[in-house]
């Protein structure tokens, strides 16, 4: 129902700030330690050219005097060795950082995977219903894969692009001014291009994620519906529609690559040029004899060989610098839309829970509930007063009423209107109505998956806005029409209905439920693996699984919205005295489409658009004649 | 595998070919840049000799060499993306043809989710890596051998110190890449089982809150993604071991240069080797070394892109296994059917039949219920009529033709199923209906809807036919997609109408009225009704009792229930009136 949604094409503002804020929460330590062998490390990557720079001087003038080996031995040694230990210091930074940042990513990686993951347990199941499934899916693959590009390389590789380019711009100026100002007019003109080619390219890009999107989007419809496309003969026209999308596709690929391709060569050689230009500009200055100004201090007032020829390599280094950080754009621009929408789901607002009535288990002493740790098998709900501070302890019993309740999904569209019901501990209440009637809405409001509009449902007496959610909803038992397995074994399954029982309390809860039968002819019993949500059984068998499920947990008040829709009525039959034995001494809801699962009911509700038409025993509504009864004879109208 | 793949580069095979060219002469240019450089350096050095002159000649020749080599790499790069992203498009067009020409059986074989990764995930991981060949494959070998004859021409014997250190280089990050591929392969298994367990956390969050399993959700997540986040620190740890040990091998080149090499300098007197030299050398130890670790990231690449490669292979070398015969017949008679001796097991390795010795006749415009329990094959059945699957033995008879004799969209067309999996497309009512007939007029469609009783809620909609169905069906109830899809069907006016248990989430009432403007409106057509409803095939001309596979029983229904056990307990399970016989 929820639109699939549009890549976001950039990031909100200040996205960048807050995941370095994260960043640094994760690892107060770790995370400037990182940085310190970063700066370090680029820091002393940029300085060899100096050292360099020294050496060539020295025999530059070992050269041109005639001086053999031995008289600058020593100083060419203590220069190099001089080198090493910077080398050593570097290599040991860079070593330091790289495995650093592998820990650093992988736990951000992981604490924002965690999260996620423990915001969306928390959102409210309004969130799963107005959005599509793929799109939640898409923040824990896409979003954390750009997110895992942007802080494993691109913000370390700016970071240390900075950091050298600042050293290098400060030991270029120190040799010579004007050569540094030829360089940096060229990493200008790099800077431009990179802007107009990678800003096109990020456009692209962004396009392209589109494209895939709407790509992949047809390619699983289709492929869902393979077996339609098969039996209408449709094959031809569905191949004429992919054809459209994947050429689309084809062409934002193209675009998108070709940028991103274009840019390292044109770089690289712009620097090539630019190293050329520095030379000539150098020689010029050289052979004009032209006194260098620099800001490292006058010792050097001529130009010197061994001023250029570094000069020329830092010009290298400064210009495959910038060349590569500037392949970085892409993923900064798609990381940060990544990040920003990995915050979004970290901002949605979670469920709001105000209840403060808490279940307890209790012992009855002469008249008087008392609660107690152990289990008693006996629960009360515990029902603190604000006003005057004292507690009482009501039974659990199970009793539900809805006292004029409205509701609506949407405003404006009312989709259960002026709803009132009562049922009585032990009492077996069915729905009835056609789709769309609001039979599964009225069993969402009992469980508070929606809260009401207007109108009060009590639960034993207590209005339910007062319980604690998740007590509430321990007190009730759900087994829906669409069953959803976990991967696991038979009895894990079972066990999640309450996870400390032992073997033989799931085993006799599925025996209640009928699924015992099935389950000991799996190859491997109540071990057997289900995956795939169960893909290896029947959906009728699914149905026995949750239904034992919600069995094992024991709950007061149960909730079955076509639990039994997929058994044939055949083996419904067969199982209904389990059934009869799971819902005896309990409150339950049931809803079916299927009149002979609901005939034995205590009440039956008929529901259309909202409203309750009629009320009453299978007997009282035959008699009645009304909208019942014609559904009922409508199965015998051709008799 | 290779040779599988290779077939879809057609119209992109010039580009393909064409990057490398280029790429070899980018690569060439970028190694004689350097050199030429240090030529033009070494004159600037003998200061007293040059003259600006002959500095701009070397520098016009540089800049000449610089804008070659940009035209050549920027093409390249035009090319290369044109080739691998045509590749890719081909590659998914050839893959999604091959599936459009699936039988059941070959779709059954493939998940849905597995078709799609193929299509989507491992055709990129493709298109990377034939980018990657295309490009760098080439790129970094001839760097390598040009920047080591251009450093044994520029340095002389220095250059040895590269054939010390290659091997070196070589063997730590091969060694890196081999042992880091498995480990790759393992925690990504992972990382899939992390990801499929969100996703049915996602599609189970009812059952979660029900019972109240947020925080053992939480939990078992946590455990899982630690397990992943530790799986792949470990790899990545190794696979960071690569960068300092370039570094290392960089440093040891550069100390030995500029130590050995000054040594050189200052004794020959600059006259075998100079500064500008030593400069030179040093850029093509960068390159000689960089190019070794491009490589062992094109193996890194090529290697991990094999899985997908293999998966894509699987899909273009699976043969449908139906096809229609050469000159197949087109007209479908009437719709009579009849199966004479019919056995079917889904593969030929199943142990179990799912159908077994049926034998059946069906005369052109009866109505026939099918009824059975879970799993008594009765989809199976009716499947092999519209041949979607082949008979394993016997045969099946429409018109009084052998289904495999005829042209399979002839048969299709004449045989319409209804399927119990159905699907609506997203689109409007009117393109989902226009399935059945493309040029459909609105009197059709009205007509088509109001016999399969659609007609009411669709008049409803504010955009009524227009009304937008969102992917699947999502906007339509249960009820509604199944009238919608019946009407789709009958659209077709087909020879025989199959519904696969096509009207389970209608009320009866309105399934009784579906069923009766049938036999009204189209009495010609041999409908076939799987229901789980005795009601909805008790006034069917014939019913056929299926269980395990097997007919049990056969005929109307007072003579059912008067002889069959199993149709009777059914009947009264659904009527309750077992208290009153």
């Amino acid at each position: 129902m929820a639109p699939s949604r549009k890549p976001r094409p950039r990031a909100k503002r200040g996205t960048f700030k807050r995941l370095m804020k994260e960043l640094f929460s994760f690892f107060p330590r770790l995370l400037p330690i990182t940085i310190g062998c970063i700066i370090l490390s680029a820091a002393i990557g940029a300085i060899p050219a100096l050292f360099m720079r020294q050496v060539y001087e020295i025999i530059g003038v070992a050269v041109e005097e005639g001086l053999g080996w031995s008289d600058v031995r020593s100083d060419v040694i203590r220069l190099v060795v001089t080198l090493g230990c910077l080398y050593l210091a570097s290599l040991i930074s860079s070593f330091t950082y790289n495995q650093l940042m592998v820990t650093i990513t992988q736990n951000t990686l992981k604490k924002f995977r965690d999260k996620m993951f423990d915001r969306m347990q928390d959102l409210p199941i309004k969130y799963f219903d107005t959005h599509n499934h793929g799109d939640v899916m898409s923040y824990y693959t896409n979003d954390i894969d750009t997110l895992r590009q942007l802080v494993s390389q691109s913000i370390p590789q700016l970071l240390m692009t900075i950091i050298t380019v600042s050293v290098l711009v400060c030991v270029m100026l120190s040799l010579s001014v004007w050569l540094s100002i030829v360089v940096f007019v060229g990493v200008a003109l790099m800077l431009f291009v990179t802007g107009k080619i990678g800003g096109g390219s990020a456009r692209h890009f962004v396009r392209q994620q589109i494209a895939i999107g709407k790509t992949e989007g047809y390619v699983e419809e289709m492929m869902n519906g393979q077996k339609v496309i098969k039996v209408f003969c449709h094959e031809e026209e569905s191949k004429e529609n992919f054809d459209k999308v994947n050429d689309e596709l084809y062409h934002e690929a193209v675009q998108a690559n070709r940028y991103a391709n274009v840019l390292g060569p044109i770089l690289g050689n712009i620097g090539n040029i630019l190293y050329i230009i520095v030379a000539i500009v150098g020689s010029a200055l050289l052979i004009s004899g032209a006194s260098n100004l620099s800001l490292g201090g006058s010792e050097n007032a001529i130009f010197t060989v061994a001023l250029v020829v570094p000069f020329l390599n830092m010009t290298k280094q400064f210009t495959g610098n910038v060349s590569q950080v500037s392949h970085q754009i892409n993923s900064v621009v798609m990381g940060l839309a990544g990040a920003s929408r990995i915050f979004e789901l970290l901002d949605e607002e979670p469920e709001k829970d105000e209840g403060y009535v808490t279940l307890v288990n209790v012992r009855d002493i002469d008249g008087t509930l008392v609660e107690c740790r152990e289990h008693t098998g006996k629960w009360a709900w515990k029902h603190p007063h604000k006003s005057d501070g004292t507690i009482t302890y009501v039974p659990l019993m199970g009793d539900v009423r809805m006292t004029n309740v409205d509701f609506e999904y949407e405003e404006g569209k009312p989709v259960l209107k002026d709803i009132t019901l009562y049922a009585e501990p032990g009492q077996k209440v069915a729905f009835v109505g056609a789709t769309g009637a609001g039979k599964t809405t009225i069993t969402n409001l009992i469980n508070r998956f929606y809260d009401i509009a207007d109108g009060k449902i009590r639960y034993d007496g207590i209005n339910i806005n007062k319980i604690k959610k998740s007590e509430l909803r321990k007190s009730l038992g759900i087994v829906l029409q669409e069953t959803n397995l976990f991967t696991g074994t038979v009895m894990d399954n079972i066990r999640y209905g309450k996870l400390d029982a032992t073997d033989e309390e799931c085993i006799a809860a599925s025996k209640l439920s009928g699924a015992d039968d099935f389950v000991t002819r799996l190859p491997d019993g109540y071990n057997t693996m289900l995956t795939g949500n169960g893909a290896n059984l029947s959906q009728g068998q699914r149905q026995l699984i949750a239904i034992a499920r919600a069995a094992v947990a024991d709950p007061p008040v149960m909730i079955l919205d076509e639990a039994t829709s997929s058994i044939d009525t055949r083996t419904e039959q067969i199982v209904q005295r389990g059934m009869d034995a799971l819902m005896h001494g309990r409150t339950v809801f049931v809803i079916a489409h299927r009149l002979s699962t609901v005939q034995n009911s205590d009440v039956i509700m008929v529901l259309d658009h909202g409203v309750i038409i009629e009320r009453g025993s299978h007997d009282d509504l035959i008699e009645q004649k009304g909208q019942y009864y014609s559904l009922y004879t409508g199965a015998f109208e051709l008799e | 595998m290779i040779k599988t793949l290779l077939k879809s580069v057609r119209e992109f095979k010039k580009v393909s070919i064409l990057t490398p060219i280029l790429v070899f002469f980018e690569v060439i240019l970028e190694c004689i840049i350097p050199f030429v450089i240090a030529e033009m350096v070494k004159m600037i050095e003998e200061k007293e000799t040059v003259e600006l002159v002959t500095v701009l000649k070397y520098g016009g020749v540089v800049v000449i060499l610089a804008v070659l080599s940009l035209i050549f790499g920027a093409v390249a790069g035009l090319t290369a993306a044109k080739a691998s992203c045509g590749f890719a498009r081909n590659l998914r067009h050839d893959l999604y043809y091959a599936v459009q020409d699936f039988s059941f059986e070959n779709i059954d074989r493939f998940s849905t989710s597995s078709l799609v990764t193929r299509l989507t995930t491992d055709v990129n991981n493709v298109q990377h890596a034939y980018m990657m060949i295309i490009r760098m494959a080439i790129r970094s070998p001839f760097m390598f051998i040009f920047a080591i004859a251009a450093a044994f021409i520029t340095g002389g014997r220095l250059a040895w110190i590269f054939v010390v250190v290659i091997p070196i280089l070589g063997f730590a990050v091969f060694k890196i890449a081999t042992k880091a591929m498995p480990m790759f392969r393992r925690v990504f298994k992972k990382y899939d089982n992390l990801n499929s367990s969100v996703q049915e956390n996602i599609k189970g969050m009812r059952v979660v809150k029900s019972f109240v399993r947020e925080d053992y959700e939480k939990e078992k997540f946590g455990r899982a993604s630690r397990d992943v986040c530790v799986d792949f620190t470990r790899v990545e740890r190794l696979l960071a071991l690569n960068n300092p040990v370039m570094q290392l091998c960089l440093n040891i080149v550069m100390v030995f240069i500029l130590s050995i090499g000054s040594r050189t300098v200052v004794s020959t007197g600059g006259s075998a080797l100079n500064v500008a030299h030593l400069s030179a050398l040093l850029t093509y130890g960068f390159m000689i070394l960089s190019s070794l670790m491009m490589l062992s990231m094109v193996f890194v690449m090529i290697t991990m892109s094999i899985e997908s490669a293999r998966r894509i292979t699987e899909v273009l070398n699976e043969k449908s296994t139906i096809v229609s015969k050469n000159g197949a017949l087109t007209e479908v008679k009437d719709g009579s059917i009849e199966f004479t001796d019919v056995s079917f097991k889904y593969s030929k390795s199943a142990s179990r039949y799912a159908l077994s010795d049926i034998d059946l006749k069906i005369e052109s415009g009866q109505t026939i219920g099918i009824i059975g329990g879970t799993g008594s094959s009765k989809s199976t059945l009716v499947q092999l009529i519209s041949r979607l699957y082949d008979v394993t033995e016997g045969s099946v008879k429409v018109g009084g033709v052998d289904v495999r004799d005829y042209d399979v969209e002839s048969l299709r067309n004449n045989v319409a199923v209804v399927l119990q999996k159905n699907v609506l497309f997203s689109g409007t009512i009117k393109e989902n209906l226009r399935w059945g007939k493309k040029d459909a007029t609105d009197e059709e469609m009205r007509h088509a809807c109001h016999l399969a009783c659609a007609d009411e809620f669709i008049d409803r909609f504010p955009d009524g036919y227009d009304t937008y169905i969102e992917q699947g069906g999502a906007n339509v109830s249960g009820g509604q997609k199944q009238r919608l899809c019946i009407a789709r069907a009958l659209l077709k006016k087909p020879k025989i109408l199959i519904l696969d248990d096509s009207t389970s989430a209608v009320d009866t009432k309105t399934d009784a009225f579906i069923r009766k403007s049938m036999r009204e409106y189209i009495p010609e057509t041999t409908k076939l009704i799987i229901a789980q409803r005795i009601s909805s095939v008790q006034d069917a001309d014939k019913i056929i009792v299926l269980d395990g596979g097997k007919i049990i029983a056969m005929g109307n229904h007072d003579y059912l229930i008067a002889t069959n056990e199993v149709y009777r307990e059914t009947y009264l399970s659904q009527n309750n009136k077992g208290g009153e016989d």
